[in-house]
């Protein structure tokens, strides 16, 4: 799969691990990660480490969940991006809308 | 018995043969054609077109795998399955059937059971291939309706998004003509005041989506840039448009370039598109970098608008363009990217255009690029003259009809002042007079340098001379920035009368705002003769182009109120300025 999900320790945090391409193919399992989550879940980590490339519809994804979140008061933090990625985000100015780690 | 019966053709000389066959056939519920040589089943084919055509491998005038031959070749595109009738057991002659075109043998002495399952068999395979083809048929069909149907969508987004002023000398671009199924935009258009407004935007996703997108952010754009609306405002309409009718997870990733050539002036704004470049002309080059969230995103209170401001030159260039240009891939999967323009840049020889260059470049790079033309790049070489053609210069309708004799006064406040531009307001009320029509970008000119005099050295008190250089100028528009927000008990107040006068009419305008004043009585250009000798500074030209513009100026009070007087007539048309 190349969406993991795991429950943090702390049973509120979600942790979502996308491997290789975050792209449009991706989109139904990433959304499903989220909102299967159950009620408990208020904190969301997206965890970049294996993702090799992310293009302009995964940003979109990335604003499906921070709606999903609350909006403006989403706590999402994105992080482990490589370079690639992290130019990708940073282009957008995402780091006004994500915690980028 | 079958299920449904079939036209099966039969050749074969011998008789008692055919015979037995035709018998077996008929009672397992087909219908048969019979012949009795090759040539014979070739004619029958052509006259009936069966479904299955069973031929004796041997026969007299034409033998079986003559006839196969040109029986699959009549049959074209349609399945029809060839089975020989044979009493050959040598397996190179078996092969031999199948090599001319045949699908299967029958070995004499016949087997009921064996035909029935073979006949069987192959009507299935020739069905399962009708569908196939009829479904391939329709996808066709469906892709030629799907191009058709872009075709026609393109003609009509071509009438809201024109192409504006896209094909002035000094714009260069490349788009692909159904860009806009990408989900890229690029429009141009000229200002009341001189000057051009350029937005190139590339939304997320492709087809149908991006394209109903990009009709509203056409529309706004040229809507308003006509008016004289700043780049800043066109972007938050833009913005609060697209939050509002695209779904979350769909934006528009885009720059705003607003050119004033007269003032040598660039402001730009970059909203998710890759870095743009300042190329100059002794070599120098500038990144501007996205700076913004890109449109569509944030809710209008927290959308920033504001622009960057960059000096240029004539002989200066600005290239621009969507992210399909750095990720254009080779078939080793490296990308373009920035390192790839960079390179192309530094090619471009002193007679070459970067445009050409980098085009050049990333087709060469990748062929898919080249392919898919998924990229939008564009330049805008800056010119000492602009050479747009205005376009508030529609026909003279009737001059007499329409508002002549009126007054109006109008006085922005406090925090409006940050905030808001007059500007557009007071040209429409302007341009409502046919006789001022066709001088909008004149009336423009004179408002705007009336209300940006009044604004930043009435009420906000920026010394001019701060843009004289490089680096006051940046420090004079970040301070305009943060003394907007400092605005408490100021106004500025226009005051607007028209009259009529025999062969056109006159406009006389007041701008009065709550600052300081200058001292107008000792300053040269205000009564100096004419000014001309004063080398243009930023900080003389306004007041240089209402003397020009304008029959008369007048200062009056501590020099915080200007009147201007402004003379039409019907004779005059747009262009001969002189005539005063």
């Amino acid at each position: 799969m190349p969406i993991q999900t795991s429950l943090a320790e702390d049973g509120k945090t979600l942790v979502i691990r996308i491997e290789g391409r975050f792209d449009f193919s991706t989109h139904q399992a990433f959304r499903d990660s989220y909102e299967h989550a159950g009620p408990k879940v208020t904190n969301y980590v997206v965890d970049l480490s294996d993702t090799t490339y992310l293009d302009s519809s995964a940003l979109g994804m990335l604003l499906l969940l921070r709606d999903h979140a609350g909006g403006d008061s989403a706590r999402i933090s994105i992080e482990n991006c490589n370079s690639d990625v992290r130019r990708i985000l940073s282009i957008s100015n995402f780091e006004q809308l994500f915690a980028i780690k | 018995m079958t299920q449904h019966s079939l036209r099966i053709l039969i050749a074969d000389d011998s008789d008692t043969d055919r015979l037995i066959l035709q018998a077996l056939i008929k009672r397992l519920g087909h219908e048969v054609i019979e012949a009795t040589d090759g040539l014979e089943a070739v004619e029958k084919f052509r006259e009936v077109s069966p479904d299955i055509v069973l031929l004796d491998a041997l026969m007299p005038r034409m033998d079986g795998m003559e006839a196969a031959r040109h029986i699959k070749s009549l049959a074209g595109e349609r399945l029809v399955p060839v089975i020989f009738l044979t009493s050959l057991s040598d397996a190179e002659d078996l092969a031999r059937c199948l090599a001319a075109g045949g699908d299967d043998f029958l070995t004499k002495p016949y087997s009921r059971v064996i035909i029935e399952a073979k006949i069987k068999a192959f009507d299935r395979m020739r069905r399962m291939h009708d569908t196939l083809s009829s479904q391939h048929e329709e996808i066709s069909a469906r892709n030629r309706q799907l191009l058709e149907e872009q075709t026609i969508a393109r003609r009509v987004f071509d009438n809201v998004a024109h192409t504006g002023c896209l094909d002035s000398p000094n714009i260069r671009y490349h788009a692909s003509p159904l860009s806009v199924f990408n989900g890229d935009v690029l429009f141009a258009s000229p200002r009341p005041a001189g000057g051009m407004l350029i937005f190139l935007g590339d939304f997320t996703g492709h087809g149908l989506p991006a394209a109903i997108g990009a009709m509203p952010v056409a529309e706004i754009f040229y809507g308003m840039a006509r008016k004289g609306f700043s780049g800043a405002d066109v972007l938050r309409e833009i913005n609060q448009k697209l939050k509002l009718i695209l779904p979350t997870g769909m934006f528009c990733c885009g720059a705003m370039v607003e050119a004033d050539f007269k003032l040598g002036q660039l402001r730009i704004w970059n909203g998710g598109l890759p870095e743009a470049w300042v190329l100059r002309r002794n070599g120098e080059q500038l990144l501007l970098p996205s700076r913004h969230l890109p449109l569509g995103i944030l809710p209008p209170e927290q959308f920033e608008s504001v622009m960057e401001t960059v000096q240029v030159q004539p002989g200066d260039r600005l290239l621009v363009m969507t992210d399909g240009v750095l990720e254009a891939a080779n078939d080793r999967g490296e990308l373009f990217g920035l390192a790839g323009i960079r390179h192309c840049l530094e090619q471009v020889k002193p007679a070459g255009h970067p445009f050409d260059v980098v085009l050049e470049g990333v087709r060469a790079f990748s062929d898919k690029a080249a392919e898919s033309d998924d990229l939008t790049l564009v330049t805008l070489d800056i010119t000492d003259q602009p050479a747009v053609p205005d376009v508030s210069g529609q026909s003279l309708p009737s001059a007499l009809a329409g508002p002549t004799e009126w007054r109006c006064e109008y006085e922005i406040r406090e925090r409006t002042l940050g905030d808001f531009s007059p500007l557009p307001l007071l040209l429409h009320i302007c341009l409502e007079v046919p006789g001022l029509r066709t001088r909008g970008g004149e009336i423009y000119t004179l408002l705007s340098e009336l209300y940006n005099n009044a604004l930043e050295h009435g009420v906000l008190e920026l010394p001019s001379e701060w843009k004289r250089s490089a680096e006051g100028f940046g420090r004079y528009y970040s301070e305009r920035q943060a003394r907007l927000a400092r605005v408490d008990g100021h106004y500025i107040r226009f005051s607007l009368h028209h009259t009529r006068k025999p062969g056109g009419g006159r406009l006389r305008v007041v701008c009065e705002d709550s600052g300081a004043g200058f001292d107008f009585r000792n300053h040269p250009l205000v009564s100096g003769e004419t000014g001309e000798d004063i080398a243009p500074r930023y900080a003389g030209r306004g007041l240089l182009l209402l003397k020009r513009l304008s029959k008369n100026i007048t200062f009056r009070g501590k020099g915080n109120h200007v009147e201007i007087v402004y003379d039409w007539n019907f004779s005059a048309h747009q262009g001969d300025g002189d005539d005063r």
